[in-house]
């Protein structure tokens, strides 16, 4: 359960092995969480000091096994008090130019394995009457950009997924927190250029612990972005299809 | 649903509300329980999640009232004077019990700071009040109890029964406590006589209370300067203390004012804090044998009607702790610790304990308890607590369940050693976790 300071017992990650998941994870460890459940497709389970850790298989792109994710996770922790949605693909727009397939697919796991995990995880979050889903966006959803267009799509299909689905659970005790990060310089980004404004995976889990702790519906990290991407947003068509990245 | 919080207006969570009339009717709400199980709910007076149960059933127990007087003569006691009992419904609060008791004589044998507690609350909670060194908690003037058990039957217990401890103090989670006969005290009027001094600081304050011999004690310590304090002692007046007055036992409390509706966060703040505790001990002029009320004496904040709205959308945190009698270093290093912080914490309750009763979770033991409230805006207070429960728990001294909101599962076991006896107590009563609140899943109980 979250305390009247916003300190949480358990936490699922649908992707537990994102580095901005897995900050995230370690900051609510060292806040109070005394339980994890990092659901993964393969690979060496870190090791969270003061936290009793546990790892379950997990395909983003077969959405039917995500509900059996998180019965297992229930099953092993109890209520789920935050569950970070972190996983996804990156690649760039001329790989998916001269693969159309890879880049359906790149979208079925962006976005579709978003939406059966989201929607798996917010059925469980409105039965137990609390809890909240941490949905990572990013501002490339924002306004879609030329220079990474089906990344962009992807995004911002999950962006407005994960609005209406925090409005559908409005009233439950259950909610969706929307994280919308820059650049994000990490492994993801490992050897492309940072764009302005860049962050890194340890400021976009500090913004999004401040956000559980305050209730928030939405973040912006860096805070700056809110206001360059409100201008970004009505910049003339002719204009924003110039811009070089 | 209807979104619940305790007192202290923190951590809302949702649940479906069901108000049985009859012991009947509570025993059908358990035996259809939902999936997510239930936790009875009184007047909402503990202070953090213990009568909160998310996506689950809360009963709301407050129209379980009827109650009666039932009074003898000396019987079975080796002494003289009148003995009375009351049995009431769970939901009957301590001021419908007062406001008809007190014109009669009698008294409750334990009166925790305000009236709006329900008489299950009080068994849930053990509670305790002013009197606790001389007359222990509520727990320990119960006869019987009558409990609604997982199953759906309607089980009178007594003690010496492990159920019946396990339901004293147990939180609302060994089953829902429909009615309790508990013992009176015999007054013969409506008012205290009550001495009141002022102390320069903590030690000033221990020392004072340590040598008191007085039925109700109770020190108003300003956390803000040293500890400091505004101590009341007193007993309750007899007719010699009162001549000339006609009617001895009336007893018909007041509130005064009433909080706004809404406050903005930072109300309370350091600032103004302060300046409030300032004024509460340089308000306190030092009396001996003054006639007071039993509100103004026992429930100070009674006369304020939700003042727990003052602290704005974010409420609360109420930290109570108890330390054991020669773990006064433990409490001095907390009370220089918040001075030295700043820490905006409202006139702080330091209170004597006496021996507990036998109830394994129960909280009161020999030794000091103090009370305060701080906003739960406060940066950096998180830390600060587990800090304080860390020294709480190493000096073997434990947080009070009906005020926690925020206590890391993790130091249960340390806080209340006999936390395992409860279990298989609770674990046999009640097999399938039909009884769960919030609390119990945020502590793992």
């Amino acid at each position: 359960m979250k305390n009247a300071l916003g300190s949480v017992d358990t936490v699922l990650v649908f992707g537990g092995l994102s580095e901005i998941g897995l900050a995230i994870v370690r900051r609510l460890v060292r806040g109070g969480a005394r339980r994890v459940v990092l659901a993964v497709r393969g690979g060496e389970a870190p090791v969270i000091d003061g936290a009793e850790v546990h790892v379950v298989g997990f395909d983003a792109a077969r959405p039917e096994t995500h509900g059996a994710v998180v019965d297992e996770a229930v099953r092993l922790v109890g209520d789920l008090d935050v569950v970070i949605s972190a996983f996804g693909v990156l690649g760039t727009q001329r790989e998916y130019d001269a693969d159309p397939v890879a880049a359906a697919e790149s979208i079925a796991v962006n976005l579709g394995g978003h939406v059966s995990a989201g929607l798996f995880a917010a059925r469980r979050l409105r039965e137990q009457g609390h809890g909240t889903l941490v949905m990572l966006s990013s501002v490339a959803g924002v306004r879609v950009r030329r220079a990474n267009f089906v990344y962009g799509a992807g995004k911002a299909g999950l962006d407005g997924f994960a609005q209406g689905l925090g409005d559908s659970l409005h009233g439950t005790g259950a909610r969706v927190l929307v994280v919308r990060p820059g650049f994000v310089r990490g492994r993801m980004t490992a050897g492309m250029s940072p764009a302005p404004m860049s962050t890194t995976p340890g400021a976009v889990a500090d913004a999004v612990v401040a956000g559980l702790r305050s209730g928030a519906e939405l973040v912006w990290v860096p805070g700056g972005l809110r206001v360059l991407f409100t201008a970004m947003r009505s910049l003339p068509r002719a204009l924003w299809r110039r811009l070089p990245r | 649903m209807t979104f619940l919080t305790g007192w202290a207006r923190t951590a809302p969570t949702p649940a479906t509300v069901a108000r049985p009339r009859t012991t009947a009717g509570l025993a059908a709400l358990v035996a259809g329980a939902p999936a997510r199980g239930l936790v009875a709910r009184g007047l909402g007076r503990s202070y953090g999640d213990a009568a909160q149960n998310a996506g689950g059933l809360v009963v709301d127990c407050t129209a379980l009232t009827s109650w009666s007087l039932d009074v003898g003569t000396g019987v079975g006691t080796g002494v003289g004077t009148d003995v009375g009992a009351v049995t009431a419904g769970a939901g009957v609060s301590m001021h419908e019990l007062m406001t008809a008791l007190v014109p009669r004589g009698w008294f409750v044998p334990v009166s925790p700071g305000t009236r709006q507690v329900t008489v299950g609350g009080a068994i849930a909670a053990d509670v305790h009040g002013k009197n606790h060194r001389r007359d222990s908690s509520f727990g320990a003037h119960l006869r019987s109890l009558t409990l609604v058990t997982a199953d759906g039957a309607t089980r009178v217990l007594r003690p010496g029964d492990p159920l019946f401890w396990a339901t004293v103090g147990g939180m609302g989670l060994t089953g829902v406590i429909a009615e309790a006969t508990f013992a009176c005290l015999p007054v013969e009027t409506s008012r205290m006589r009550v001495d009141i001094e002022r102390t320069r600081d903590l030690d000033e304050t221990l020392e004072v209370m340590a040598a008191t011999g007085d039925r109700y004690s109770v020190a108003w310590i300003d956390l803000m300067a040293r500890g400091r304090s505004v101590l009341t002692r007193g007993d309750h007046a007899t007719r010699d203390d009162l001549p000339g007055i006609a009617d001895p036992l009336a007893f018909a409390p007041v509130t005064r004012l009433t909080a706004p509706p809404w406050a903005p966060n930072g109300l309370l703040n350091p600032l103004t804090v302060r300046a409030f505790n300032e004024a509460w001990y340089r308000r306190a002029r030092p009396a001996h044998g003054l006639i007071q009320g039993l509100g103004p004496f026992f429930h100070p904040l009674d006369s304020i009607k939700g003042w727990n709205r003052l602290y704005g959308s974010r409420g609360f945190v109420q930290y109570q702790f108890v330390v054991p009698d020669g773990a006064e270093e433990t409490l001095r290093r907390i009370v220089d610790r918040l001075s030295a912080d700043g820490v905006p914490s409202f006139l702080g309750v330091l209170k004597r304990l006496g021996p507990g009763t036998p109830g394994p979770l129960s909280f009161p033991m020999p030794g000091w308890t103090l009370a305060l409230d701080v906003p739960a805006g406060r940066r950096g207070l998180a830390g600060l607590l587990r800090m304080f429960d860390g020294w709480v728990a190493e000096a073997g001294g434990r947080v009070y369940l009906a005020k926690d909101s925020r206590l890391p599962g993790g130091m249960m076991a340390a806080m209340y050693p006999r936390l395992g006896e409860w279990r298989a107590v609770r674990a046999e009563a009640d097999p399938d976790n039909v009884f769960r609140s919030d609390l119990a899943r945020r502590l793992d109980l």
